[in-house]
């Protein structure tokens, strides 16, 4: 049978499909492998062991019943913290959420349950999202598999965490302002943002409504087409979901592991985000050159394009993430669910309740976020602020419209450095900020956004990782070409770039007690 | 609490000219709620209409209820509002335990509907203009239950929240300043909140019941010094759930505010509350800085930007503004204002308007649904229009004219169709209630009674006609009352001649 | 662009409902101005003549019938309560008035 843990969701799907492996196997490995490596990583905040099982011999069943299931029934996967869940805590990473069990599923999560995968459990993230190492999770820290000394990234740190440990082969992740994809550039997995309504938010624990998007984190393209393609789709409960009916995001995949996919394609690679300027590591800004040779040999057109207004887009990221965050966590106030705090000494009003409660609640970055944002949209500061950032906004956009007039897909470093040092950062939020200025733009205008591995950085052996974006609603370009880059470096390397992260201390404890880890 | 001074209001209108302003708040009467798929529905259990958006879970997202928008625009229309072409909606954030998202979704900058007018009719017949700035669509907040000795929210133990009213749909209609309106301001105020009621109605877009808080008023009012230009310190009054209220709250700050400038003191920028038992105002929350309510767009819905022919069809449904009905139907009835006025406040329009269309004349119509009918349906607690219906109505009318019952007999008859016995003729018929009209056998009933009284008689043949009166009554009382008693009056003189 | 004061902060987080303790009320005020100074570049480039945009992918009349759906019912809605009564849900007395 081989270790299941290490097969692509693709791989697994075709032998649960064979009937060689049973969902129950698969779960049972997975779980196991979880049990044997999360006490150092800490990628799940809760593993739902009994309940996956339960829900794999259920598949199993009805595939012995000769039902007909869908591509990736059986296959098990983790879920974000910030998605509601009905069975499982859903707390966001933050205490004021602890132990909180929603009375619905997210829209996401009710389509991989109808769609048969099967959920281990939830992981861990920065808390409510905002942050880029996880660190800001109020359960502590998820460590990055390449090394346990070393973020995983953030928000979505747990995510992509348990797909490079092989704790699961695929996850759901968010993407605020680079949550999926950053945290895949440092840990060498594949995360996708879809197009800004492309996939629901409804049940998606809301950071920034705006910016907010739900995307797949795997070890392949492929495996994130297979899974973009059960998660996407018009959703009537959230507003701003498109309409529209999507291609197969499997079937672009497939396209770009034929010979000459990459044939013609005209690729732009951005130059204010290219890994010129201050903060981009030289091994960072070395794969990423490597892999625009790399396009070149295998016939695309390499345009350069300007977008001059992406400078500001870190700025009016700061002030449209907090202010939309501001307002979409006031509902935490102790009422209707999650932490009450009473104050210590003086009267108990409801007003001292809350103001108690959000105090003891919320973590440090949470509370500077909010008071950002609060400041940013109150009287008198509101046009200087909220106002211009999203007027520039409108610039980024112009500046998008512009780049894929030239441009089939933009291409540049998903993150500027690699895994930084647990701690290194911590105390430094405007350094902290910056760890997202590639991916920033791409949700401020609502495009998709596929991050991917090259290469490991030659000063840190730690992976570097590459961001594809492709126009609003184009989004299968994301996978044909991902595809086709995914495929022309393995061929190169010769193996997965996962399978040179070092081996896992395995721990001897066995994951048969469901419950928090 | 202490006692307000008031200056006599006479007085006050000689030194002051008061301003009005009001805020309109209608509780739309969709199925659904304005943002989510829950019941809009009044008195349910607690917290059985929610859902993750209505109350505010983590998660949570809104979507626009399709019906309440089209009522929105119709309500603008109906105002003579322009429809913005694209019009958005926006968070206003504060925290209160009844706000389950700890915003209102409701709109700022670009509402729905602006820029409007409304002829508002006072109790003599003259008309005011009242210029609208605005309506602008939004959410209602759930319901707090205050536990504790006095119920109030001053002194509670705790608070109970019942999430059902959030996200209840609600425009609310803000007016320009009113201005000139001198003694009559308590009057325009109170005659334009009844003219947004009647408009809502007539639009079918709300139940329109101010007791049940579906047409909600704040009042702001100010003074400013005869003669000068500039205007006074407001205080918004807010609350004010009756059209009576609306009158003696604008009458009585007028008073207030009137005693206090004159005094030398100064108007507390201020929302007040209405005290219906009182009938006074007592001072809230100072308007400060802690009213930045920091809007912004709401990012979870999209802009609303009605297509003209969308809003061309909704105006085409627009029913006949009330004002101009009421002023054709009196013109056409021969009703004086008061007549008129006692028609509609007593919500009876419809009904007259059916039962004049199933033939009766409009004064019997009239007397009949305001009346005798109104009498019963007040007794019952009841609406009158559920007790008889314009054909009965009509009908009992022809009887009456055509001499086939008295008045008091069709009250009989009104009794049996009020009690479900059938229309008026079948109840004539199994109660037997026909006026006997055969002269012979009220000239036996007569003879008869004449003879019981021979005192009566000498007094009638003396020429002391009143008497009569006696001889009268007995015969109605042998008739049971089935004959028409001016006829027997006139039988009682002719045989006491005899 | 405009110092940030504690007070202000103070008054933010009034705003905000969250009771900061004076370490964090100095530490916050201080990051929160060097934040601020930082994003504030933002007015460099938003000239009056660039619009405004608040949603990534342009779309209007997004409405849902109005028609009813299940939704929670009463032992789901208050399933995460702090504090309950009955079918309420309970809290400490409220200093503000009724709004």
């Amino acid at each position: 049978m081989g270790d299941l843990t290490r097969l692509t969701a693709s791989a697994l799907a075709e032998k649960l499909a064979s009937g060689e492996v049973s969902s129950v196997q698969a779960t049972k490995a997975h779980l196991d492998r979880i049990a044997a490596v999360d006490p150092d990583v800490h990628a799940f905040l809760h593993v739902a062991s009994d309940r996956a099982l339960e829900t794999a011999a259920g598949v199993d069943a009805r595939r012995a019943a000769g039902e007909k299931l869908g591509p990736l029934a059986g296959v098990p996967i983790a879920i974000k913290d910030v998605l509601c869940t009905y069975d499982m805590p859903s707390t966001s990473g933050s205490k004021i959420l602890d132990g909180w069990v929603p009375p619905y599923d997210a829209t996401v999560v009710r389509k991989l349950r109808e769609a048969d995968l099967v959920p281990l459990g939830k992981t861990n993230m920065d808390e409510f999202a905002m942050g880029s190492s996880t660190e800001h999770s109020a359960f502590g820290p998820t460590h990055n598999p390449w090394d346990l000394e070393r973020i995983p990234g953030g928000s979505g740190g747990g995510s992509a965490a348990a797909v490079a440990s092989f704790e699961a082969p695929l996850a759901l992740g968010s993407d605020t302002g680079g949550s999926i994809r950053q945290p895949a550039a440092v840990t060498g997995s594949v995360g996708v943002k879809p197009t800004y309504g492309g996939v629901s938010r409804y049940g998606a624990i809301a950071l920034a409504s705006s910016l907010d998007q739900v995307g797949p984190v795997s070890r392949s393209v492929l495996d994130a087409a297979l899974l973009h393609d059960v998660i996407a789709g018009h959703d009537p409960l959230d507003s701003t979901s498109l309409t529209e009916q999507w291609p197969s995001m499997t079937d672009a995949a497939r396209q770009g592991l034929k010979d000459d996919a990459l044939k013609g394609v005209r690729v732009g690679v951005v130059k204010e985000i290219s890994g010129r300027g201050d903060g981009f590591q030289p091994g960072v800004k070395q794969r990423f050159d490597e892999t625009v040779q790399l396009l070149t040999a295998a016939g695309a057109e390499i345009v350069e394009v300007s977008a001059p207004s992406f400078e500001y887009a870190v700025a009016a990221y700061y002030l449209i993430l907090p202010a939309e965050a501001s307002s979409n966590l006031a509902r935490f106030d102790s009422v209707r669910f999650g932490l009450r705090v009473t104050p210590q000494s003086g009267p108990v009003t409801s007003e001292r309740v809350m103001a108690a409660t959000r105090d003891a609640g919320f973590g440090l970055e949470v509370k500077r976020r909010i008071i950002l944002g609060t400041y940013a949209l109150s009287a008198g500061y509101y046009d200087a602020y909220y106002g211009s950032a999203q007027k520039v906004r409108t610039l980024i956009q112009r500046d998008f419209a512009a780049a894929f007039d030239k441009a089939d897909v933009l291409i540049s470093p998903a993150a500027p450095t690699t895994a930084f040092k647990l701690g290194e950062k911590i105390d430094d939020p405007l350094a902290m900020y910056l760890n997202d200025v590639t991916t920033i733009p791409a949700n401020l205008a609502g495009v998709p956004g596929l991050a991917l591995p090259v290469g490991l950085a030659p000063e840190d052996g730690l992976p570097v990782g590459v961001q594809i974006m492709a126009p609003a609603r184009a989004d299968a370009r994301l996978y044909t070409v991902g595809a086709a880059l995914e495929r022309l470096l393995e061929a190169g390397w010769g193996h997965p770039l996962l399978s040179r992260a070092p081996a896992l201390a395995e721990t001897e404890m066995f994951a048969s007690e469901e419950g928090a880890v | 609490m202490a006692k307000d001074a008031l200056m006599d209001y006479d007085k006050a209108l000689e030194l002051f000219e008061p301003v009005l302003g009001f805020e309109v708040h209608v509780e739309l009467n969709t199925t659904t709620k304005m943002f989510c798929g829950c019941a809009n529905e009044f008195g349910s259990g607690a917290n059985t209409n929610t859902c993750p958006t209505c109350l505010g879970l983590p998660g949570g997202l809104p979507q626009v209820n399709h019906k309440a928008i089209e009522s929105s625009i119709r309500i603008g229309l109906a105002l003579g509002c322009d429809i913005a072409e694209s019009s958005r909606f926006a968070r206003k954030q504060y925290f209160y335990p009844d706000t389950s998202k700890n915003f209102q979704t409701s709109q700022y900058d670009d509402p729905i509907a602006h820029d409007g007018q409304v002829t508002v009719e006072l109790e003599d017949g003259r008309q005011v203009t009242v210029l609208i700035e605005r309506a602008h669509m939004e959410e209602d907040a759930g319901k707090l239950t205050h536990a504790g000795a006095t119920g109030r929210i001053q002194g509670a133990d705790y608070s109970l929240v019942d999430y059902n009213r959030g996200g209840v749909p609600l425009v609310e209609i803000v007016t320009r300043l009113i201005e000139g309106t001198e003694a009559d301001a308590p009057e325009v105020g109170r005659a334009y909140v009844a003219h947004i009621r009647e408009l809502v109605k007539a639009l079918g877009v709300s139940n329109a019941r101010m007791e049940e808080g579906n047409v909600r008023c704040d009042a702001n009012i100010s003074l400013r010094p005869r003669g000068s230009g500039l205007l006074g310190t407001r205080t918004e009054t807010k609350n004010v759930n009756s059209l009576r209220s609306v009158e003696r709250a604008v009458r009585y700050e007028i008073q207030r505010q009137a005693a206090i400038l004159a005094d030398g003191g100064t108007i507390t920028q201020e929302t007040r509350h209405w005290h219906e038992d009182t009938g006074t105002t007592s001072a809230g929350r100072p308007k400060s800085d802690a009213d930045d309510y920091r809007y912004f767009p709401e990012p979870d819905l999209v802009p609303v930007a009605p297509s003209r022919e969308w809003v061309e069809e909704l105006r085409s449904t627009l029913p006949e503004p009330p004002a101009e009905r009421r002023t054709r139907l009196r013109s056409a009835w021969g009703f004086t204002a008061l007549e008129m006025q006692d028609v509609v406040n007593a919500d009876l329009l419809d009904v007259v308007e059916a039962t004049v269309a199933a033939g009766a004349p409009p004064a019997a119509a009239r007397k009949w649904w305001t009346g005798e009918i109104a009498r019963v349906a007040n007794a019952r607690g009841v609406a009158a229009t559920t007790l008889a219906s314009p054909a009965h109505v009509s009908e009992l009318v022809a009887l009456v004219e055509s001499g086939d019952l008295t008045d008091r007999l069709a009250r009989q008859v009104l009794e049996g169709v009020i009690d479900g016995e059938g229309s008026p003729s079948q109840v004539v018929e199994t109660r037997g209630l026909k006026v006997v009209s055969d002269d012979g056998a009220l000239i036996a009933a007569i003879d008869t009674a004449l003879a019981a009284q021979p005192d009566v008689l000498a007094k009638i043949r003396d020429g002391k006609v009143q008497a009569a009166g006696a001889v009268i009554g007995a015969v109605m009382k042998a008739m049971k009352g089935q004959a028409d008693a001016a006829r027997v009056r006139e039988l009682v003189l002719e045989r006491a001649a005899q | 662009m405009p110092d940030i004061s504690a007070d202000q902060v103070r008054h933010l987080a009034d705003l905000a409902r969250i009771d900061l303790s004076d370490a964090e009320l100095t530490s916050l005020t201080a990051e929160l101005a060097q934040i601020v100074e930082s994003v504030a570049k933002v007015s460099e480039v938003a000239t009056p003549d660039v619009p405004a945009t608040s949603h990534p992918i342009p779309m209007t009349n997004v409405f849902r019938e109005d028609v009813e759906v299940p939704g929670l019912t009463v032992e789901q809605a208050l399933s995460g309560a702090p504090d309950r009564e009955g079918d309420f849900f309970r809290v400490p007395p409220i200093l503000g008035e009724e709004a």
